[in-house]
């Protein structure tokens, strides 16, 4: 047995079992839960449209290896998979972009391949920094962002080596 | 208006590699089924996205979101000491730290939101270091389930969709540390130069 093919199951059961111990109404959570999965995939499906189609263009152009060639050199000193550098330009600047961009690498390359899992824990340990900073610093009227903007793009930098940095570290190459 | 430009300068210049290359057909071709591939792939992940987010709905139905962020004052207090001292202002930064750790997004922001326009007050519209250590540590995505991405590879054909984990932990760790260090060593610097 595999152990990580406890984590649904077992997930699922101990939900369930807290959810009835507290009396709360679990079947109705799951399906309102499940419905707002719905408007977050809704929100996706233009942005992949929109981006798999420009990415699709892009890498059958020869384009895409023309820049990744052009950068390898710099991210191969970070340890990171040229592949990659699409997902990490879009990354801070929109949700579903990065989405579509990680996606589609994880499909062409396969999801338990080293750029595919790259590009998912890419996805998974970054946010949409320029977005967020956009929202906190608007809504509270703020006009001077003094080094927000630098230490969030640090953070970022780190979090993408760090991915390519912690995928060898537990599956190696 | 960034995205506009990204996508517009992808397909502006694929056009123009393809007919350098002469390889305008295969482009053409890509296009279509780009778009194809989206729809396919997006109902592909519907099932396994919908029943995720059921999931974190009972997280938060049940409470554990409340729990979560009780658990998370005193590190609070610790980070954000100012902001801390106005219990309502604590309250909103706890419940932003573990709606984020849960992957709640959609609860994250309008909680986050709330507690930058406390600490804004009465500052002039300059960010002060903690409003700056805020926002940091909500650029630096912070999530123990990412339930979204583990249902792209679901989708894709991969039979434990988790086992990234421990690598989502480790990376968003260290972009974390990095971050917050950044603003404090950016925090001094300006403060020198003053």
């Amino acid at each position: 047995m595999n152990l990580s093919s406890l984590v649904v199951p077992a997930l699922l059961a101990a939900m369930a079992a807290i959810g009835l111990g507290r009396r709360v109404d679990v079947y109705g959570a799951l399906t309102h839960g499940a419905e707002e999965g719905l408007t977050v995939l809704l929100r996706i499906v233009p942005a992949l449209v929109g981006l798999l189609t420009a990415v699709g263009m892009f890498r059958a152009s020869g384009a895409m290896e023309w820049f990744s060639q052009l950068l390898t050199p710099a991210l191969e000193r970070l340890g990171v998979p040229a592949e990659t550098v699409s997902l990490m330009l879009i990354r801070p600047v929109s949700g579903g972009g990065a989405m579509a961009v990680a996606t589609d690498l994880i499909q062409s390359h396969g999801p338990d391949s080293y750029i595919g899992r790259v590009a998912a824990v890419m996805l998974g340990s970054t946010e949409t920094t320029f977005y967020t900073i956009a929202v906190y610093f608007g809504s509270a009227g703020i006009f001077r962002t003094r080094h927000a903007v630098p230490a969030a793009l640090a953070a970022d930098l780190t979090g993408f080596a760090a991915s390519a940095l912690a995928v060898r570290l537990f599956f190696g190459q | 208006m960034a995205m506009s430009w990204i996508w517009g300068g992808m397909v502006i210049l694929s056009l123009l590699f393809g007919a350098a290359t002469g390889r305008i057909d295969a482009v053409s071709e890509a296009a279509l089924s780009g778009a194809q591939n989206a729809v396919e792939l997006s109902l592909s992940m519907a099932g396994v996205l919908c029943l995720w987010s059921g999931i974190m709905e009972i997280m938060r139905v049940c409470g554990l979101t409340d729990g979560l962020a009780r658990g998370f004052r005193p590190l609070m207090r610790r980070l954000l000491p100012e902001a801390s001292r106005d219990s309502e202002t604590l309250a909103a930064v706890s419940a932003n730290v573990s709606a984020n750790l849960l992957g709640l997004g959609n609860a994250a922001t309008p909680l986050g939101i709330q507690a930058a326009r406390r600490m804004a007050r009465g500052c002039g519209g300059v960010a002060s270091d903690e409003l700056c250590r805020l926002v940091v540590l909500n650029t630096a995505s912070i999530q123990l389930l990412p339930t979204t991405i583990a249902s792209v590879r679901a989708a894709a054909g991969c039979k434990t969709p988790f086992d990234i984990l421990p690598a989502v932990w480790l990376s968003s760790v260290l972009s974390v540390v990095v971050g917050l260090a950044a603003a404090w060593l950016l925090s001094l610097a300006g403060r020198r130069r003053q």
